[in-house]
């Protein structure tokens, strides 16, 4: 899953260097936090939030194998 | 660019080496010759191998295959890709099983894949490509569902005498209502509310 994130995320950027992702596990959850270069906070935001939005639901579709509800944090 | 060389007895055997080393299809590979073969005395003797050397095509087409399978394997699942380019779009089809996980529930799965290799695929790119993904045929299907609920829809307007309102569906999914309903001469339709939650109304003309 966190390689999902930064793959997508690394897609999206004009500075894929610059993306870092650090995964949390919990006992029934996760937590996946996305930093980008503020530059590049845009692309992974998008308008009204849809590329998070888009992110998050491919996350959720990856995660259903898991049974672990996960989160997405662009910091 | 990655680029390999590959000899083999015809030009056609070295390219097949190439693009399968490669793991691209013959579509997305730009070969060029080195060498062509020669067929020595007799056949046997002194005979000179074709001579290719292949390299990955950066269109959009193959940004686009190389970034749904990077998505798939980071999932991973398996699936066949299916390519089928046309001026400015891009149809992708993605064969496989259990590929129900990346529909999703009404295809929202799809919908924000679809999306993002959009955006992937068109980064920086002066002239884009609009694409275009089904799995399975789903669209398809989802298509013919949606036509048939706009006609029993339309239906339930006239017999109940007002508008029947729907619920809130993508762009691409309220375009095939709209177009189904366009030949019904007593029936407007038309779209309310704001994205994601955009939703369509059929209503009788007065």
């Amino acid at each position: 899953m966190k390689n999902l994130v930064e793959l997508l995320a690394k897609s999206l950027v004009d500075s894929p260097e610059k993306v870092d992702v650090q995964m949390i596990e919990k006992e029934k959850s996760c937590v996946i936090e996305l930093r980008v270069s503020p530059e590049d906070m845009g692309k992974v935001i998008g308008r009204q939030g849809r590329i998070a939005r888009a992110i998050r639901t491919m996350v959720k579709a990856a995660s259903t194998k898991s049974n672990k509800k996960v989160v997405v944090d662009i910091i | 660019m990655q680029a390999i060389e590959k000899k083999a007895k015809t030009i056609e055997d070295a390219v097949d080496l190439a693009i399968r080393e490669l793991g691209i299809s013959l579509e997305d590979a730009k070969v060029e010759i080195i060498e062509q073969p020669t067929r020595g005395l007799l056949g046997i003797l002194g005979g000179k191998p074709a001579w290719v050397r292949v390299e990955r095509k950066d269109s959009p087409a193959s940004r686009a295959r190389k970034f749904i399978l990077g998505i798939l394997e980071t999932m991973s699942l398996g699936a066949n890709i299916v390519l089928r380019e046309e001026e400015n779009v891009i149809n992708v089809n993605i064969e496989g099983e259990s590929l129900g996980i990346l529909i999703g529930r009404r295809g929202e799965t799809l919908d924000a894949l679809q999306y993002l290799t959009n955006l992937a695929v068109n980064k920086n790119q002066e002239i884009r490509k609009k694409i275009f993904l089904d799995i399975e045929g789903y669209r398809q299907r989802r298509e013919e569902t949606l036509e048939k609920l706009a006609y029993k829809l339309a239906d339930k307007a006239r017999q109940r005498g007002r508008s029947v309102i729907l619920e809130p569906m993508s762009s691409q999914e309220r375009r095939i209502i709209h177009t189904a309903l366009q030949g019904e001469k007593d029936i407007n339709t038309f779209s309310e509310g704001e994205e994601p939650y955009r939703k369509i109304i059929i209503s009788l003309k007065k």
